[in-house]
């Protein structure tokens, strides 16, 4: 049996993919939300949080911080394999980057749902 | 199995990049800034639409100037990485590939990064 080294790699082709599939949905999430806010111009408490509760804005929302963490994941996982050699300094740094991560998704949910 | 020593360059101040490979590394940069400060937006987001009370005092802390001169460092991150992710999403189409086309796209890439940052940032303060 081959030696198998634990590296983050041989997901080579899905993160590829996905990497871009959550660059274009950022994209165009940006391009909606820049429109929006030449459009609204909120200059208020009121018309800032209004922009968020406008039907579907916080749904799209979600989605885009959603897509924004897997595409940092495969972003600082790349940085993180180019950079760092040994094997158990670079699984404890994508452990801690992936908590991470996950910490702020649940954090974006909880700033956008509570509104 | 140790790896070979290898002769290495990596002083930073010598080694001259062509526009594109300044361009990509300018990319992996800014996300990584991205990344780093990902808490930080985060935190602005929550101020900004917690209530009207922490609105307003957000709006204040949002004059300092440095806190401006971290925000505008952040929109040019922000900027550069798309525009030149785009780039990459064409060369991924094989589009732009060859010499002449490649330096001239990054060098529109790094144009707009910056133009568009001081039109924002100005338009925005």
């Amino acid at each position: 049996m081959v030696k198998r080294v634990v590296v983050g790699a041989h997901y080579g082709l899905r993160d590829w993919l996905a990497q871009r599939a959550t660059a274009v949905i950022m994209a165009i999430y940006l391009a909606v939300f820049g429109l929006l806010l030449l459009a609204l111009r909120p200059d208020s408490y009121e018309a800032w949080r209004g922009l968020f509760v406008l039907p579907g804005m916080r749904l799209a929302s979600s989605v885009f911080f959603g897509a924004l963490f897997y595409h940092a994941w495969v972003g600082v996982r790349d940085i993180v394999m180019d950079y760092v050699q040994p094997t158990l300094v670079r699984l404890v740094l994508e452990v801690a980057v992936i908590t991470c991560l996950f910490a702020y998704g649940v954090w974006a949910l909880q700033i956008l749902w509570s509104i | 199995m140790e790896p070979r020593k290898r002769p290495k360059h990596l002083d930073l101040t010598k080694i001259r990049l062509p526009v594109p490979g300044l361009v990509s590394i300018l990319h992996r940069v800014s996300g990584a800034g991205l990344f780093l400060l990902l808490p930080l937006v985060l935190c602005l987001l929550e101020r900004s639409l917690r209530s009207a009370q922490s609105y307003d005092s957000l709006r204040a802390t949002l004059q300092m100037p440095l806190v401006r001169l971290v925000l505008v460092g952040l929109l040019w991150a922000l900027l550069h990485h798309l525009f030149a992710g785009i780039r990459f999403l064409a060369l991924d189409l094989h589009k732009g590939t060859d010499l002449h086309t490649a330096r001239a796209t990054s060098r529109l890439v790094l144009g707009a990064g910056i133009a568009c940052t001081v039109i924002l940032g100005a338009w925005l303060w």
